[in-house]
């Protein structure tokens, strides 16, 4: 049996990804500055921490822009309801990994709209109680669930204070390639690890929100949109009492 | 143990079927029109790969899902893109469809196939 | 003196083959219900992303409690020197194993994926109190067999009180490590307190012990053997004052959370606004769990009759289900307080708007597969004392005397 050619590898690697084999470049540099670049051949670093910054006051009511480019993005659009449930059931059932909250302010009435998701804690308690270390932080700072070890224990659910996790209920027929998901297992916004791999720079929220409400970035990068953003505008964090450090923060809240 | 594999692979065997009815309404995989058909040899030797596939495979997962690192050629997905067949009518036939690269094989050995309860059985673009 | 002497449960064979068929029955009908959740997911169950933990969680942590809890007459026995429990210490030491497969197989036939567990069994992370967890239970199960063993084979005796030392502090870790699966929970409102894991300890005493009065009592009566007044007055008397210590640890319990603001929200829902948490609180949890096996036990007549005993231990028994199904389940159907001084008042996904708690409806499936856990404890059970010498051949006045006297 012949070894395969140079060139026959080369291709398959540039059919499997999509893109031309481009130069390598430092995966730092590839991922600030090209958006559309080659596949991560290097570890992930904690040289960045990956974040958000959410600006409450230019996210519009009713507006769920983010939610539907989330849904297709990651696969969540192709669930289907299995046949026999209660409408009122799978609703509660099915994953989300963004949503909609509006919310009053109990002593003035003020009204802020907001997306929820994974806040991406630098000190998660989901990947505190999980047994097996499915539920992690990866070094950039994306918190998310290696589905190949979850048992689907669902403590990490029990432990988010930011209701953020969904377990699958079902046995799921169609998926993604970048997204993988199954029955028994559990999930949670990933800041689109695959666009983070892959040298995008946005995520599928953000790229959707026409409020530009939405910033996305490198949180240890001073020259980053997002860490500009925040260095901008006053921000809080959601249930800062925890000291979760999120990764995810808010303004006018 | 034993009897739990048996099961999931009865299960993966059936979703295999319901993908293949459900979404693509595929025939059978035509001889040839993979693109791994055309080559002669995968990214190890046949042999190599025969018997170790799933440990390149499972080096690769962990790689990819804790360190990031997608640049490879030992990926599911490269699998996959590269052994999907298609039909008579050209659509893509699933890889764990009765009879298919995966399952062909995994069902003459009787090896379980749990990698396509969450994986995608064919190419879908993202 | 008068020698202790044990011998196999010698009730007629039509009827122990007609209990273990109706108990292998239920296991059965639990194991289809399981293999039906398992082979079409969750979604078959009422449990939603909201409510991830339902009715098995409720009867596998109840069995798992009071495995710990069971342990206890023997730990008395042996740790404590009290004579009189002696020959009760080997049943003790059975339920003690039976009780926590049972609890085991129904928390791990509600994973997910249950087919995994080998991963659970070989990946690690030691911040997680399940992960300890896994170690406590399978080292409990390991101890007590041990235990067992040094009681019933002479030769090996003299290590018992040493083994029994032993198991007992691990059954201390153990439902330490139990409770402090909901104390860790920091996210949370009705959880985040280290007062759990005391708390869950004082339970099992009760939930434990009360199994182990009907198992004794059952056994006892169905196979004739005397069973005297003096032990079990001991053992109701210890019942009662259990119950009393879980009563005192869920008064002190909902008084230090209305004690700071922050819980008020917490404590209104489940003591007065929670609907179906709120009566599972009051009438099980704190009436039928407690007042009212208190009001039986310490009953200068009602206290002395079997028959009386026996409802009270039954109360206890359910008074603890409904005690984990409020702390589970009703903890989870209160909201997070994600954004204090704040409203919800719309959202995506069920983050308690207006403060409306998360719905939650128990299936049959679910229960079945409880129910199952409960059986399968109780087939093995009786199985063991069948099988093995677990149980004296009498308890009588005289026998139990002679054994305070030595």
């Amino acid at each position: 049996m012949s070894q395969p050619t140079n060139q026959q590898r080369r291709a398959f690697l540039a059919e499997v990804t999509g893109v031309a084999a481009a130069t390598v470049v430092a995966p730092g540099v590839l991922l600030q500055s090209v958006a559309n670049a080659a596949p991560r051949d290097t570890a992930v670093t904690d040289d960045v921490r990956y974040g958000m910054l959410i600006d409450t006051t230019k996210c519009a009511d009713g507006c769920s822009d983010c939610v539907s480019a989330c849904d297709k993005e990651n696969g969540l659009d192709l669930m289907e309801k299995p046949e026999g449930a209660s409408d009122e059931l799978w609703e509660m059932q099915r994953p989300r990994w963004i949503r909609q909250v509006k919310l009053r302010n109990n002593l003035t009435g003020r009204v802020t709209s907001l997306p929820m998701m994974c806040q991406h804690c630098e000190k998660p308690p989901c990947v505190d109680v999980c047994p097996t270390g499915a539920s992690f932080r990866r070094a950039d700072g994306i918190v998310m669930v290696d589905r190949h070890t979850c048992i689907g224990c669902r403590y990490c659910m029990m432990a988010c204070p930011y209701n953020a996790r969904s377990f699958i209920h079902e046995n799921v027929q169609l998926k993604t390639t970048a997204t993988p998901r199954g029955k028994g297992c559990v999930e949670s916004c990933n800041l689109c690890v695959q666009r983070r791999d892959n040298g995008g720079t946005t995520t599928a929220c953000q790229d959707a929100c026409k409020h530009g409400a939405i910033v996305f970035g490198d949180l240890k990068d001073p020259n980053s949109a997002v860490s500009q953003a925040m260095a901008k505008y006053p921000t809080v964090q959601i249930r800062a009492d925890l000291q979760l450090n999120t990764g995810v923060r808010y303004t006018d809240v | 143990m034993k009897r739990k594999s048996g099961f999931s692979l009865l299960l993966v065997l059936c979703l295999g079927l319901l993908g293949g009815l459900g979404t693509a309404q595929a025939g059978e995989g035509v001889e040839g029109t993979a693109r791994a058909d055309k080559l002669d040899a995968c990214v190890a030797p046949t042999a190599t790969m025969r018997r170790s596939h799933f440990e390149l495979i499972k080096h690769q997962r962990d790689v990819t899902v804790h360190l990031g690192i997608r640049k490879t050629d030992n990926s599911l997905a490269g699998c996959v893109d590269c052994h999907v067949r298609k039909d008579a009518q050209g659509k893509q036939v699933p890889v764990n469809a009765p009879g298919e690269f995966c399952a062909g094989c995994h069902e003459y050995a009787g090896a379980s196939l749990d990698c396509f309860t969450c994986h995608a059985t064919k190419p879908t673009g993202n | 003196m008068n020698k202790i002497h044990y011998r196999e449960w010698g009730i007629e064979s039509p009827r122990y083959w007609g209990l273990l068929a109706v108990l292998a029955a239920i296991v059965g009908v639990g194991g289809f219900a399981t293999l039906y959740m398992e082979h079409e997911g969750h979604w078959v169950t009422g449990m939603t992303n909201q409510i991830v933990w339902g009715t098995p969680h409720v009867f596998a942590i109840f069995l798992i409690v009071a495995a710990s809890g069971a342990l206890n007459v023997a730990s008395i026995g042996s740790v404590f020197g009290q004579k009189m429990y002696k020959p009760l210490a080997r049943l003790s030491g059975l339920m003690a194993i039976t009780l926590l497969v049972g609890g085991l197989i129904v928390l791990v036939l509600d994973l997910g994926q249950p087919s995994r567990l080998i991963v659970a069994m070989t990946t690690y992370n030691f911040k997680s109190i399940f992960a300890w967890n896994i170690y406590l239970y399978v080292g409990f199960m390991a101890i007590v067999a041990v235990y067992l063993f040094t009681m019933m084979e002479r030769k090996a005796n003299r290590f018992s009180h040493g083994v029994g030392v032993f198991a007992f502090v691990w059954r201390l870790a153990l439902t330490t490590g139990t409770g402090s699966i909901f104390g860790f929970l920091v996210a949370r409102q009705g959880y985040d307190a280290a007062i759990m894991a005391p708390m869950f300890i004082i339970m099992s005493f009760a939930y434990g012990l009360a199994l182990y009065l009907l198992v004794l009592m059952f056994t006892f009566d169905s196979d004739e053997r005397p069973l005297g007044d003096a032990v079990l007055r001991r053992l109701k008397n210890l019942l009662g004052v259990f119950v009393a210590a879980v009563f005192y640890f869920t008064v002190v319990y909902h008084l230090t959370n209305l004690y700071g603001t922050e819980n008020h929200a917490f404590e209104a829902f489940i003591l007065r606004d929670g609907g179906v948490y709120t009566w599972t609180f009051w009438i099980g949890w704190v009436l039928l769990g407690m007042l009212a096996p208190m009001g039986i036990l310490f009953h200068p007549a009602l206290g002395m009759q079997r028959g009386s005993i026996a409802i009270a231990a039954l109360l206890v028994v359910l008074g603890g289900l409904s005690a984990i199904y409020v702390i589970v389940i009703g903890g989870q159907a209160f909201p997070l307080n994600m954004f204090p001084g704040h409203t919800i008042i719309e959202s995506g996904y069920f983050d308690g708007v207006n403060g409306v708690a998360r719905h939650y409806s128990p299936s049959l499936p679910e229960f079945l597969l409880g129910i199952g856990g409960f059986a399968l404890a109780l087939l093995v059970t009786f199985i063991g004392v069948r099988l093995l010498q677990f149980l004296p051949t009498s308890l009588a006045d005289d026998v139990a005397d002679t054994q305070q006297a030595k």
